[in-house]
């Protein structure tokens, strides 16, 4: 399909605003001024319209296709959400009016929103304090560890490490290398953290620990209490990725667990789209101890009912954000737990915590699953039986396109060969998971049959397989003018 | 229970075929002394009863003031064909495009935003975008430290204030020198800024228009800045961008914006857009995710995500950046943007806003006591000193209706009677006369 | 495919050692296991480098590893080649593939003959 600069021609008036009276080049000097037009393209709207109607068909999406795509919960999204987004009454507010000394009571409603989002993640979490500015979950990752290095700056403490375990997101230690920390990884036995691992690496230069749980296999870290006592006998902080929340909602606290810093991803458990890869946002909650450090503005709550931004916080990591994150996100969560309630989020988790045990089950003996056990709300089984055969784990995902789902996440977490990591959600129906079991039971012996179909796979999308070589090497990421 | 399908008799059916007694049974792991101490949240309500519950909040915020506020954050007219198109569920409800054949799509969408952005900026490649325009400048900043291995960051203090703030939170544990070269009046003061290049500086970082408005074309520090090894990073305004020197004809290495100007709504802070092009030599410390062209094995033209081995999820904490994501829908919301307006569009936006605002400057320095702060060229943005305290004048007009503008003491000390005023394509001129009159009237 | 004239590393790079001059590159066992190399981020001409530290690193689509030099000295020359055409490496690691040339600041030690290399590559095949 063209690109839409192909598709211009010039002279064709889109959505024009009136012209003004003066030129740019009657309004200021010449040599501020470009010296040839940008090349944007020149269409009507109707060839607008055409173009991103067309491109959007090339697309799989949760509303059109089951989208078990592990570790990253997509999970239906209710339309109700997005009205709750496009009141007026919050898209035309500007992010710094509450800036102008006594104009937040201009926008009391959203620091009434803030205000209760943050309110509702801490009992939800069991934390102290939440702040909504992280804009990604790997943002509040960043956000949550600078967090832990101040506390230890603050108390004099020379720390220098992060624990990682291997399991972990990749984003894990990419965040707390940025934030100025080495990285120290961390072998998992049997699919989780070993407390005698542990002790090896751990001493009094480690920072903290990062911790996914349940952890990206789908299992349940049952070392915690011992986990949290060893860290605690070093002054090293716990950090809780967020990722995996959908799976213990309502079940286990994280602040209770004995966690101290916590990110969500709010677009994942609480049901906001993803728009093809964002936005998203990764709000951050502490314990008692670090909530001085949260970053500012924070929003507070007077005795006379009224709302205001708080910057007055010494301590504070500072700026992590230009205002008050992905306030349009929070917003969609936040109707989304309102309608829920407590035990809604509390059947959502019990729900898709069922559904990957059964979708597990169904697998059983077709794909192998290495560490067979109930699981949470996702499993990591691998394609090492196939290969056997020829048949890798990215030719089940291609055939599986081919059948109009799309493929669980390949080859993460890394500690498994050939993974599939599969999260049905709590939104999928009994028969979807079953005519998906189904038909990938017959894929697979199909393709045990004729591997050729495999390597083929896919072949009804718009393209076939990429060359991904040819695009690192050729590096062409834009147009041709 | 919404949006779980599951019938009692489902459930019943999946547990049998799990061999689990029931659900709780699931939750074995999770021992007593670690389940929830409390879980008090409100019960769940109906669509209807969480709707008017947050059309009650939207109504607490009073958005038909006539706004003047700026800041770097504009109020610009969005086609609805932006809101339509971005809305339609194949873009909406998909996630990251790992399975490019599934997600063309996407794919084209981002490979198409990336070439429109680096027509604005005139730099040949384009990342899939940041989180926003202050993460944008820091990520351009890190690149400058990866690529000349040198620890100094010169930046004008005329350069956002928002974004500075998150550039010194950022900053704080990396072991970076950040060197801050005041203002005067609101102008970049270029000469300082030359001389405070050295052969430790990594990068240089001003903004155009500056957060005064203020216009620039900085070819001559950006040369000297090259001389001296220096990267130069710039940030702008995309829709001044069609009429504006480009940050390419002035010779920069980096070039980011905030691309919430491009078909994304105010709503309080985000979602935004941090848009980051740069030059060939820089390509390899673009952090984020890229698109590329390519051909399937058919040779038919496709699109891939590209240049992965430089992120997190395969180099780990040896990574560019921890962003492992991108502002997917609103790089296709700014596109669909540009694409609605196209060339001639968006330069009588441009126009149209500069001309508003240089109407505006008329009107309010012709009042007895008020005077721009500097005579330099503007935008659609301009300072002006008042005789009064400006937090005063904004409070008093907001009373009657009008937000004048953004008061710039709240970031520099010693402008506490300077005011910020941005005009769009929505300021009618009618507005910016009453305003006028308004002031008049109160300094009176 | 392991040349009999050549020294190497376990990290599977190979040093031609001609006086005190050696040539680098990264062998055909390594090569293989990365797959298509799409770039290759080499150290420049006068950069000092350190038998066993880094020297820079290759990235393929999915991966990227960090280079090893197996000798100590300062590199007098680079194969710019490799900048625009990293398959060479893949094509012929010991010969158009090469990556730099160093001058020498100490002989090497511990470096492999070819039949301890094949024995190296031979256990992590498995």
């Amino acid at each position: 399909m063209n690109t839409v600069f192909k598709k211009s021609d010039p002279g064709r008036e889109g959505v024009w605003p009136q012209k003004a009276d003066k030129t740019a080049a009657e309004m200021l000097p010449q040599g501020l001024l470009r010296g040839k037009p940008a090349g944007l393209p020149s269409l009507s709207e109707l060839d607008v319209v055409r173009h991103f109607t067309q491109l959007s068909r090339r697309n799989f999406g949760v509303d059109g296709n089951f989208y078990p795509l592990g570790s990253c919960t997509m999970k239906y999204n209710p339309k109700f959400t997005e009205n709750v987004a496009a009141l007026p009454g919050f898209t035309r507010l500007h992010p710094v009016l509450p800036q102008l000394k006594g104009a937040g009571r201009l926008c009391q409603g959203a620091l009434e929103v803030m205000y209760e989002t943050e309110q509702m993640l801490c009992e939800i979490c069991g934390m102290s304090a939440f702040t909504l500015h992280p804009m990604a979950g790997a943002h509040g990752e960043l956000t949550g560890v600078m967090i832990m290095a101040a506390y230890h700056k603050d108390k004099g403490n020379k720390k220098t490490k992060i624990i990682c375990p291997d399991s972990a997101h990749g984003t894990n230690p990419a965040s707390a290398a940025i934030a100025g920390y080495e990285v120290v990884n961390l072998p998992s036995k049997d699919g989780i953290v070993d407390p005698d691992e542990l002790a090896k690496v751990l001493d009094d230069q480690v920072a903290g620990m990062m911790m996914t749980c349940p952890n990206t296999l789908g299992l349940f870290e049952k070392n915690l209490p011992k986990i949290v006592e060893m860290l605690r006998s070093v002054d090293a902080l716990l950090y809780y990725d967020g990722a995996n929340l959908n799976a213990i909602m309502g079940k286990m606290r994280v602040g209770d667990a004995g966690f101290d810093v916590v990110h969500l991803n709010l677009h994942k458990t609480f049901a906001t789209p993803h728009g093809g890869g964002g936005p998203g946002a990764g709000p951050v909650g502490v314990s008692e101890k670090l909530v001085p450090y949260l970053p500012v503005s924070r929003v507070e709550k007077l005795e006379d009912g009224q709302f205001f931004l708080n910057y007055d916080f010494p301590k504070s990591i500072g700026y992590v954000a230009p205002f008050y994150g992905n306030f349009g996100v929070v917003l969609k969560a936040y109707a989304y737990i309102l309608r829920l309630g407590g035990a809604g989020l509390t059947r959502a988790t019990e729900a898709a915590v069922l559904a990957a045990n059964y979708l597990r089950k169904r697998l059983d003996g077709v794909l192998e699953v290495p560490f067979d056990r109930i699981c949470m709300h996702e499993f990591v089984a691998t394609a090492c039986k196939q290969t056997t055969c020829g048949v890798r784990a990215l030719d089940i995902a291609k055939m599986l396109l081919d059948k109009g789902y799309h493929a669980p996440t390949i080859y993460f977490p890394l500690i498994v060969k050939e993974a599939l990591m599969f999260e049905p959600t709590e939104t999928e129906s009994l028969d979807t998971l079953d005519q998906f079991a189904d038909d990938l039971i017959a894929l697979l012996e199909q393709s045990a049959a004729d591997p050729e179909f495999a390597h083929n796979a896919p072949t009804t999308l718009p393209v076939t397989r990429l060359d991904e070589t040819r695009a690192a090497r050729s590096m062409e990421l834009t147009d041709d003018l | 229970m919404p949006y779980v399908p599951h019938t009692p008799d489902d459930i019943r059916r999946m547990l049998g075929v799990i061999g689990a007694p029931s659900v709780e049974a699931l939750f074995a792991e999770i021992g007593p002394d670690m389940r929830p101490k409390s879980f008090d949240l409100p019960e769940g309500k109906s669509e209807m009863a969480v709707l008017a519950q947050l059309e009650d909040l939207a109504r607490k915020n009073a958005v038909n003031h006539v706004s003047f506020l700026g800041a770097g954050f504009y109020d610009h007219h969005i086609p609805s064909a932006v809101d339509a198109l971005s809305m339609r569920s194949e873009f909406y409800t998909a996630y990251t495009p790992y399975q490019p054949e599934a997600s063309q799509g996407t794919l084209q969408a981002i490979f198409e935003y990336q070439t429109a952005v680096t027509r604005l900026t005139g730099l040949p490649y384009a990342n899939a975008s940041v989180y926003d325009g202050g993460t944008a400048l820091f990520e351009a900043a890190m690149m400058s430290v990866r690529h000349t291995d040198r620890r100094k960051l010169v930046v004008c203090e005329a350069v956002s204030p928002i974004y500075r703030v998150m550039l010194g939170s950022y900053t704080a544990n990396l072991n970076l020198e950040l060197v801050t070269i005041a203002h005067k009046d609101g102008n970049c003061d270029l000469a300082a800024l030359t001389a405070a290049l050295d052969d430790q500086t990594a990068a240089v970082l001003v903004q155009n228009p500056n957060f005064f408005g203020t216009l620039n074309d900085f070819s001559a520090l950006f040369a000297a800045a090259k001389a001296k090894g220096v990267v130069s990073v710039i940030s702008v305004y995309p829709v001044l961008q069609s009429v504006l020197k480009s940050p390419g004809e002035m010779g920069a290495d980096v070039a980011v914006a905030e691309g919430q100007s491009l078909g994304l709504p105010l709503s309080f802070g985000g979602p935004y857009l941090g848009i980051m092009t740069c030059t060939k030599e820089m390509i390899r410390q673009m952090p984020g995710r890229m698109v590329g062209r390519t051909v399937d094995t058919q040779g038919r033209t496709g699109y891939v995500l590209t240049l992965q081995a430089r992120e997190q999820h395969i180099r780990r904490q040896k990574a560019t950046s921890n962003i492992c994501s991108n502002q997917a829908l609103c790089a296709l919301r700014s596109l669909m943007h540009l694409c609605l307006l196209g060339e001639e569009g968006l330069k009588r936006t441009a126009e149209i806003c500069i001309e508003r605002a240089h109407y505006a400057a008329e009107r309010l320095t012709a009042i007895p006591g008020v005077k721009l702060l500097s005579a330099s060229p503007f935008g659609n943005e301009f300072a002006v000193s008042l005789p009064v305290n400006a937090y005063q004048a904004i409070d008093k007009l907001t009373n009657r209706g009008f937000v004048p503008g953004f008061p710039l003491g709240r970031y520099y000390p010693g402008l506490e009677n300077a005011l910020l005023v941005a005009c769009t394509e929505k300021t009618s001129k009618e507005q910016i006369g009453v305003l006028a009159e308004l002031l008049r009237g109160m300094l009176a | 495919m392991i040349p009999n004239d050549l020294k190497y590393a376990k990290s599977h790079e190979w040093a031609k050692i001609e006086g005190d001059t050696a040539t680098v590159g990264i062998t055909h066992f390594a090569q293989e296991q990365l797959g298509d190399l799409t770039y290759v981020d080499l150290p420049k001409v006068g950069a000092s480098v350190t038998q066993g530290a880094e020297m820079g690193s290759v990235e393929s689509v999915k991966a990227a590893s960090e280079l090893y030099s197996p000798v100590t000295g300062t590199v007098t020359e680079v194969n710019a080649a490799l900048e625009n055409a990293p398959e060479a490496i893949n094509q012929e690691p010991y010969a158009a593939g090469w990556m730099i040339k160093v001058k020498l600041a100490a002989a090497p030690e511990g470096l492999l003959d070819a039949a301890a290399y094949a024995q190296v590559c031979a256990e992590e095949a498995h």
